[in-house]
């Protein structure tokens, strides 16, 4: 070999050295670079239109650019946002909401009643396509008789109400403002304001020092940096880039526990279930689903899949209304009780379920469907997996496509808010959800219609009574996300429904 | 002769047309057969609670409720005007995406080639010069481990061991372009460059290797070597230099798929490249995304392979001259 190949080789590795030398493993945000909070996500937000927005990058950064009439406390209790007070009247079917005075949008404009009323009534309005609709389902009109109250007339007592008002695709907007405008010039209430965005790169928010809060922002900026790979966002917080990430993936999140950096665990309303359809085939017999439920050892699903990083729930998983997993028909796996189910719906020689699973959509999904797969081979349940790329997975869930669904469910901090909508047969999910009955229609609107909290606690335990008694899914566990901060992150409180809404009250440096 | 040459010219550029209205026909059904659409992309398993209203706005939003003909030839129409499509998601036209994303990957291929050359071709060379021997194996490990180490596992090795180990990890900082500031963006191309340059350099370690040993058989080799040309000056002008041809072919390919975006690397690394482009495009079935950025990538396939062309005359006048 000639030795001029040798000094190619031999320049270009100094060359790619020096390079590396000129490193600093620095955030790369200047002098400033203790009040710019950088937070590693895996996309950047696929809408910046709070009443579409669905996915977690999208929701977070809305979050911190717009306001919601109520807000949830880190306990997930409802507080004042930008309504201060509220009050039911009438028996129910009023509530009188009193708005807090001296609120503005980003672009300067007075905050007030007429806002409420278009806001609401948009969302009402079909032609929007907001995903929230169906939250306001009881709301017959919207009133402003002044600058700083409104008024909801509804069809009947809601009791769920506040609670759904306080998500971000019920975000306040400006009289008149457009989807179009908003999804380059963002214009809401919340405690900051966009500053600039980079596709599919970064998008960056500016602390709003206009902002109703008592206590005002913490960083001066907030900046969401597109990493794509969670192992990536971990190796971009070694190196001091990235201050605080959130992780779904258990196997990431241990290899982000590294000196510098500190991953706290925080249980999720979200639910890991097997789906049933109640109105398929076999499983319109209870005894099949019931033997489906007495032949799962849900711990094992848990430990296999997910590394036992979460605890095994019952239906309701919001610490307020929470289910007691251990008060479920079979609460261990009893093969013997699953073969007398079987028996009694003259299935003895085991039925066949068509299951879907997504692949891709979250980290334990196909691990999930095999450990089930396997128990329920044992009670002569075989499980037709169909493992399905996650666009093709949707279709065919929203189709109710499936007998059997390994599924990933969004919990709600109010039950009815995430059951209403499923097991009620007026719900818009019901199609999907595959059951319904009278006593679970009464004990919806029951719980509706009470206010006190020890009494809808009472209420939703027979709901969660009912769903297990008749197996109408099998709901399996709740894990857990990881919070990974740096050492210079403080005063930041991850939520069990997964938002980011803390970030106003951490800083950093 | 002129007429000869000008008949070439259109039928090359005819071809040249219907490879690429091909490429658009086959682009767009694919990605209609894909289950799923922008509305089931951006709103997930929520899209099953719309209602019937709902839903019929939001197709008329995304232009679903036109008939697929329409839509195909509405697309395909405002390509002549220079509209490649709208990205809602991005809130940019199509043109400004890949104005952004072409040159950052086209930079990475360029990178990519240049050190799968610098590893590739003195190895090949040096594992021909004694084929057999200890250097050839070596040649030989390099160029199985470029083949069978895939880029996944190299980009998060290096990343993770770099970072845990250095702090050195420029990706993670915000992608800088070349023109905003050079030397972290060098930084920031080093480890996906080096990554993708080793799995290249290994076919083309092998190609160089098979054609050295080919031409070093050849009569004229020996002649010019019992003619006393020095053996430096044989192995690099006449050895090499008449090996060039299927070199310059495997590299022109490897360029080409380069340019068609590196998606996994440019994932780990955090690069904005046109792969990355597709990849979310795909995700979001944002149909006008994907349709025109890979309309663009088989057009720099085309060119590439035109310019492979050109560099044979340059290698070989022979080429020219049949």
């Amino acid at each position: 070999m000639p030795r001029g190949w040798f000094s190619v080789i031999g320049v270009t590795s100094v060359l790619v050295i020096a390079l590396a030398g000129c490193s600093s493993s620095g955030s790369g945000t200047g002098p400033s670079a203790g009040r710019t909070l950088v937070v590693g996500v895996t996309s950047d937000p696929d809408t910046l239109f709070p009443w579409k927005a669905t996915q977690f990058t999208a929701v977070n950064v809305l979050q911190n650019l717009y306001g919601t009439l109520t807000e949830f406390d880190k306990d997930l209790n409802v507080v004042p946002g930008l309504a201060e007070s509220w009050k039911a009247s009438d028996g129910g079917r009023t509530l009188t909401l009193k708005l807090r005075q001296g609120v503005t949008f980003s672009d300067g404009s007075g905050f007030d009643s007429d806002d409420v009323k278009w806001s609401l009534d948009q969302i009402m309005n079909p032609d929007t396509a907001a995903v929230a609709r169906a939250s306001l389902s009881s709301v017959k009109s919207v009133t402003a008789p002044d600058k700083s109250t409104v008024v909801l007339e509804l069809t009947g007592p809601d009791a769920a109400l506040p609670a759904n008002l306080a998500t971000i695709n019920m975000a306040m907007l400006s009289t008149g403002d457009t989807e179009a405008k908003l999804s380059t010039r963002p214009n809401g209430t919340g405690p900051f304001t966009l500053r600039s965005r980079a596709a599919s790169q970064s998008i960056t928010l500016a602390r709003n020092d206009k902002w109703w809060g008592a206590d005002k922002p913490k960083a001066g900026a907030l900046e969401f940096r597109v990493i794509p790979d969670e192992s990536s966002i971990v190796a971009a917080m070694q190196s001091g880039n990235v201050q605080l990430t959130v992780l779904n993936d258990p196997l990431v999140a241990r290899t982000a526990q590294v000196p510098g950096v500190t991953v706290a665990k925080t249980p999720q309303l979200n639910y890991h279930v097997l789906q049933l359809n109640a109105r398929h085939g076999d499983l319109k017999d209870v005894n099949v689903r019931l033997a489906i439920q007495c032949a799962i050892d849900r711990k094992q699903v848990l430990d296999t899949a997910a590394l036992g990083e979460g605890e095994v729930v019952g239906p309701i998983t919001s610490p307020a209304f929470k289910s007691d997993p251990a008060r479920r028909p079979c609460p261990a796996r009893d093969l013997s009780k699953a073969a007398e189910y079987l028996g009694k719906a003259g299935k003895s020689g085991g039925v066949t379920l068509k299951t879907i699973v997504s692949q891709g959509e979250y980290a334990t999904s196909v691990n999930e469907a095999q450990n089930l797969k396997a128990q329920l081979a044992e009670a002569k349940i075989n499980l037709d997996l169909e493992v399905l790329e996650s666009g093709a997975y949707v279709d065919r869930w929203n189709a109710a496509d499936f007998d059997a669904a390994v599924a990933l469910n969004g919990g709600r901090p109010d039950p009815d808010g995430s059951y209403g909508r499923y097991f009620t047969s007026q719900g818009n999910f019901n199609k999907v959800a595959g059951y319904s009955s009278p006593e679970l229609d009464k004990l919806f609107a029951d719980g509706k219609a009470t206010t006190g909290q020890a009494a809808r606690k009472a209420i939703y335990d027979q709901v969660s009574a009912r769903l297990e008694d008749d197996a109408v899914w099998i709901w399996l566990f709740s894990g857990y996300t990881y919070t990974a901060t740096t050492a210079e992150v403080r005063g930041f409180v991850p939520m069990a429904n997964g938002s980011l809404q803390y970030l106003r009250a951490t800083s950093v440096g | 002769m002129r007429g000869i040459v000008g008949n070439r010219v259109v039928r090359r550029v005819a071809s040249t047309l219907g490879t690429l209205f091909g490429v658009a026909v086959l682009v767009f059904v694919m990605l209609r057969a894909i289950p799923g659409n922008q509305i089931t992309a951006g709103l997930g398993t929520e899209a099953a609670g719309l209602a019937p209203a709902q839903l019929q706005a939001l197709e008329r939003y995304y232009g679903l409720d036109q008939p697929l003909i329409t839509q195909f030839f509405s697309w395909l129409g405002n390509l002549f005007t220079g509209n490649l499509g709208y990205s809602a998601r991005n809130q940019q036209s199509v043109l400004e995406l890949t104005l952004h994303s072409l040159p950052v990957t086209a930079e990475l291929a360029v990178l990519s080639i240049v050190l799968a050359l610098v590893i590739g071709v003195p190895l090949g060379t040096l594992s021909a010069s004694r084929a057999g021997s200890p250097r050839d194996a070596l040649g030989q490990l390099v160029s199985l481990a470029g083949l069978s180490i895939p880029s996944f596992l190299l980009a998060t090795t290096l990343l993770s061991v770099f970072a845990a180990s250095f702090g050195f990890n420029p990706n993670g900082r915000g992608f800088a372009t070349l023109a905003e500031d050079p030397l972290l963006n060098l930084q920031q191309m080093v480890l996906p460059a080096l990554v993708l340059g080793f799995g290249i350099a290994a076919p083309i370690l092998r190609t160089t290797r098979a054609a050295v040993l080919e031409v070093r058989s050849e009569d004229f080799v020996r002649t010019a070597r019992a003619k006393g040309v020095p053996e430096r000056r044989l192995q690099v002008r006449h050895v090499l230099g008449n090996a060039l041809v299927p070199i310059v072919t495997m590299t022109g390919l490897q360029f080409g798929y380069l340019l068609g975006g590196a998606v996994v690397v440019e994932q780990i690394f955090s690069v904005p490249g046109i792969g990355r482009q597709v990849l979310l495009g795909i995700q979001q079935k944002e149909y006008a995304v994907v349709q025109s950025t890979v309309l663009v990538i088989a057009l720099a396939f085309v060119l590439v392979n035109l310019l492979t062309d050109a560099i044979y005359r340059l290698v070989d006048p022979r080429v020219g001259a049949s």
